[in-house]
């Protein structure tokens, strides 16, 4: 009885060895179930989701304009100080003075990703965008300014 | 403190000092263990090492920003934390998630605890010594993780969750995807037996290894798959059920061995019962809107509120107390992971350093969770 | 055997000698000359042999792994190990404060001596060997068991707990595997009648052990499979190592150049214990022969032996590697209790059987 349970022992061991090794065989002979990306090389082809969150982008028309009212309910929403909104008085055509934004600055070294800024944005006009690819050299490039250089409000927002 | 009686050590006992920085405890987890040569007679865990003060954040953060923090408490349940908390505010708000919005969490849900599952199978495999399981595990895996990704935004800390809802609808293709990862799920299901479940080293290294009794799980504090396998109910899912999981039809896996054996048992079927789940829902998500009308500024009324719900690990616990302001006054996470490891030294008491590996990896902590 | 063989290494040796021979007529100075000529040769051909070894583990490993392994060095990343050998070069040979400076210094080299004393009897081709000793076998495992000195002498010498463990536990694992080792590698020597390589060889001229021998010889050969594993302590029986419990074992403290010699004996043991498998039990350089077809033995007879004994070794290489990226490692009661209560057992059982059968002629 002892030797039975001890060569069946022996046996079911082999056996559940071998059907571990028929698995790892079969990967190893069947190269096309390779699952990894080559990443740096297919950068070409590389299609993030949608709604992937790799950094807040402020988007601008071909007109220079951009939607942010600089109204800072994202700066309010912002959990941890990512942004701060600096405004200014701008005269308006008509003559009268209204607030636009001067800055909007974006820390990305700060950020988290968690989406409440532009949750909490009611002109749309800050959105998440694909780009992860954020490694710089120096810390300093990660402290963002998302309004370019002369960027107006777009007609329409405001109302 | 250093120089405490119990930090001598006997005639032929020595002391090492795992982690903080070891392959196998996961994380910054430090364990100081008392060894009669490969004989383990005493741990201590000391803990603290990624300790960010998350509950003493919460107060300073209003109701709908504190609920991004807890997805770094437990990363790898990171939905269900947001849950918990979302759960919390609206307990404390009187209003409910709209019917959607409760099916879509607990896709998510369940999605999360599929891919916290898959990677815990993985490590295990990983402390044992097997590297191999750890990537048929991780295929499945970034399925989970493209679809949370295209719904949610994000992989791993979704914070997809806010008071009344969820943030956006799912994405049209979700319920395509779920069904096919389903269906790769099921089909690819019977390597996960052969390379391990099956394998006899792997099995004797988890059978009748790091015993734990019922009474002694009850009464460190155990809770999930850890406390099942010892043969308790505790699956808040039924037990207080939350966002339409009482119209759900799922087994609550028990099972009475309290081994390491038991424990990847457990989980093994629970992945089964997460996946039923998700076949359930995925194609009876009611209509309507996924988001539940709000203010804009959250303010919950005096008093306190507790809310539980059932991450990959337990019973995650949130209690809030208000004072009527726009942030907590005081917030208290009740971690699953914390009262799980209080259980290891008495676990492990006697077993052998692989034996170790075996009981952390079967009762599956996070540390991040641990610290807070 | 008078059959040709094409591409000798024998006569290229010979050739070698011979105008040695006319250069240097001290008899002494012509042997020192010789000697160093193979020591040269033998430390490329084993430094370029764990090259291939070590980027083939990479490949074995990620293919099983459903990933595609190195890819950048070199062509289908064949470089990577040596930009990787380059690198452990460069960096800084660290020895930790409170370690036996000597004896942490002198434990990779003990390691890396003993692994190429053993290439010494290993036949590559045919009349192809650096060293006919006529006790080939048990010079091979008296020197394989040499090597737990030198994992014993690194992690005593470490300073280090983890280190320390995990050479005891090598200290009981290759000792005990050892028995087995020995027990299987008899099984062979009972049936060929020698303990010389190249007579075990060529006692399989007419087929080899593991078809003359059937069942037992089969039952040794997996033992030995099984036993030699453990002794150069691979996966899953790296107890010694156990990155998961230990964080290294016993070389945990060990850095640059210092931990690349580990890896070096490493994969010296394996193509040392892959090759004595080879030899002992497959045949070594001996062509596959099916005694009934002359012409398919023909057809054999022209692939070059060296060939044929890479073949088998790399063979056995490649199911060594297949056990490690498919099994969890063992606790070490259990890798004990594998040694004690199955392995030696069975293989002292074996034993019978084998002289039963050398005795009653029941082989082929």
């Amino acid at each position: 009885m002892f030797l039975k349970n001890y060569i069946g022992d022996i046996f079911s061991s082999i056996k559940s060895l071998l059907t571990g090794m028929k698995l790892t065989g079969y990967y190893f002979t069947h190269l096309k179930e390779i699952v990894t990306e080559e990443y740096p090389d297919n950068r070409g082809t590389l299609k993030m989701a949608e709604r992937f969150r790799g950094e807040v982008i402020m988007p601008h028309n071909e007109n220079n304009e951009h939607r942010c009212t600089g109204c800072q309910a994202c700066e309010l929403a912002c959990p941890n100080a990512s942004i701060k909104i600096v405004t200014k008085q701008e005269t308006q055509p008509d003559g009268k003075k209204k607030k636009r934004i001067d800055t909007f600055v974006y820390r990305l070294d700060m950020c988290t990703f968690c989406n409440l800024c532009v949750n909490a944005c009611p002109s749309e006009a800050i959105v998440m965008g694909q780009k992860f690819e954020h490694s710089v050299y120096d810390k300093k490039q990660l402290k963002k300014i998302l309004n370019f250089p002369n960027s107006k409000l777009m007609e329409g927002v405001e109302e | 403190m250093l120089l405490a009686p119990d930090h001598i050590t006997e005639e032929g006992e020595f002391i090492i000092n795992m982690g903080p920085q070891h392959p196998a405890t996961h994380g910054v987890l430090h364990l100081k263990i008392w060894l009669d040569g490969e004989t383990i007679k005493k741990i201590e865990p000391q803990l603290g090492y990624i300790h960010r003060s998350i509950e003493k954040m919460c107060e300073s953060l209003s109701y709908r920003q504190f609920i991004y923090v807890t997805s770094r408490m437990d990363y790898l349940s990171a939905h269900m934390n947001n849950q918990a908390c979302a759960l919390a505010v609206e307990k404390g708000l009187q209003i409910e998630a709209t019917p959607r919005a409760q099916a879509i969490r607990v896709l998510l849900g369940e999605l999360t605890r599929l891919s916290s599952h898959l990677l815990w199978w993985a490590s295990t495999g990983l402390d044992l010594g097997g590297i191999t399981p750890f990537f048929y595990a991780f295929r499945e895996r970034e399925t989970i993780n493209t679809i949370l990704e295209e719904t949610c935004g994000t992989r791993l800390t979704q914070n997809f969750i806010v008071p009344g809802g969820v943030m956006y609808d799912i994405h049209p293709d979700f319920q395509k995807k779920v069904k096919d990862l389903i269906k790769q799920f099921r089909a690819n299901y019977h390597e996960y037996d052969e390379i391990l479940t099956g394998n006899v080293i792997f099995q004797n290294r988890l059978k009748g290894v790091g015993y734990i009794s019922k009474e002694d799980a009850i009464s460190y504090g155990c809770t999930g798959p850890t406390a099942r396998a010892s043969g308790i109910s505790c699956d808040i899912r039924k037990l207080a059920p939350y966002d339409g999981y009482d119209k759900l039809k799922f087994d609550e896996v028990i099972l009475s061995g309290g081994d390491c054996w038991a424990r990847y048992q457990v989980r093994m079927a629970e992945i089964i019962q997460s996946l039923n789940i998700l076949e359930q829902l995925i194609d009876n998500i009611p209509e309507g809107d996924f988001l539940a009308k709000t203010k804009n500024v959250v303010k919950l009324n005096k008093g306190d509120i507790y809310q539980r719900v059932e991450t990959a690990r337990g019973e995650l616990g949130v209690y809030i107390v208000s004072d009527g302001a726009a942030t907590p006054y005081r917030c208290k996470f009740r971690s699953p992971n914390f009262s799980n490891l209080s259980a290891i030294p008495h676990i492990a008491k006697g077993a052998k350093i692989g034996d170790l590996m075996a009981i952390m990896a079967t009762v599956d902590l996070v540390i991040p969770d641990i610290d807070r | 055997m008078n059959t040709p063989t094409p591409y000798s290494f024998a006569s290229l040796a010979t050739g070698i000698h011979a105008w040695l021979r006319q250069a240097i007529s001290n008899d002494t100075l012509l042997q020192v000359t010789e000697m160093v000529i193979t020591g040269v040769c033998l430390l490329v051909f084993l430094v370029l042999l764990c090259f291939f070894l070590g980027y083939m583990e990479r490949k074995v490993a990620a293919f099983m792994e459903i990933r595609l392994g190195p890819n950048r060095v070199g062509p289908k990343g064949s470089l990577q190990i040596v930009a990787d050998t380059l690198k452990l070069l460069f960096k800084e040979g660290l020895t930790p404060n409170g370690a036996d400076k000597f004896l942490f210094n002198l434990a990779p080299g003990i390691m890396v001596v003993t692994s190429m004393m053993a290439v010494a009897p290993i036949a590559f081709a045919k009349n192809f060997q650096i060293w006919d000793i006529n006790i080939g076998v048990l010079y091979v495992s008296a020197i394989s068991s040499m090597a737990v000195i030198g994992i014993l002498m690194a992690g005593w010498s470490s300073n280090n707990k983890y280190s320390l463990i995990g050479a005891m536990r090598s200290g009981a694992q290759i000792v005990s595997y050892e028995l087995s080792i020995g027990l299987s590698l008899i099984t062979i020597v009972i049936l060929s009648g020698s303990l010389q390589l190249s007579e075990i060889v060529e006692s399989q001229a007419n087929g080899w052990w593991i078809f003359k021998g059937h069942i037992p010889v089969i039952i040794a050969f997996v033992i030995f499979i099984i036993a030699s594993t453990a002794e150069i302590n691979r996966a899953p029986f790296d107890l010694t190592e156990a990155e998961q419990e230990l964080t290294g074992g016993f070389h945990t403290e060990y850095a640059g150049m210092k931990f690349a010699m580990f890896l070096l004996s490493e994969y010296i043991n394996l193509f040392i214990v892959s090759a004595i498998a080879a030899t002992i039990f497959l045949g070594g350089w001996m062509p596959f022969h099916i005694g009934s077809l002359p012409a398919f033995n023909h057809v054999m007879d022209y692939i070059p032996s060296f060939m044929w004994f890479f073949g088998k070794t790399f063979f056995i290489v490649f199911i060594i590697m297949w056990f490690r990226w498919t099994f969890p490692r063992l606790r070490i009661d259990q890798l004990l209790n594998l040694e004690w209560k199955y392995l030696l057992p069975i293989s002292m059982v074996n034993i019978l059987i084998v002289t039963a059968m050398a005795i009653f002629g029941w082989h082929f």
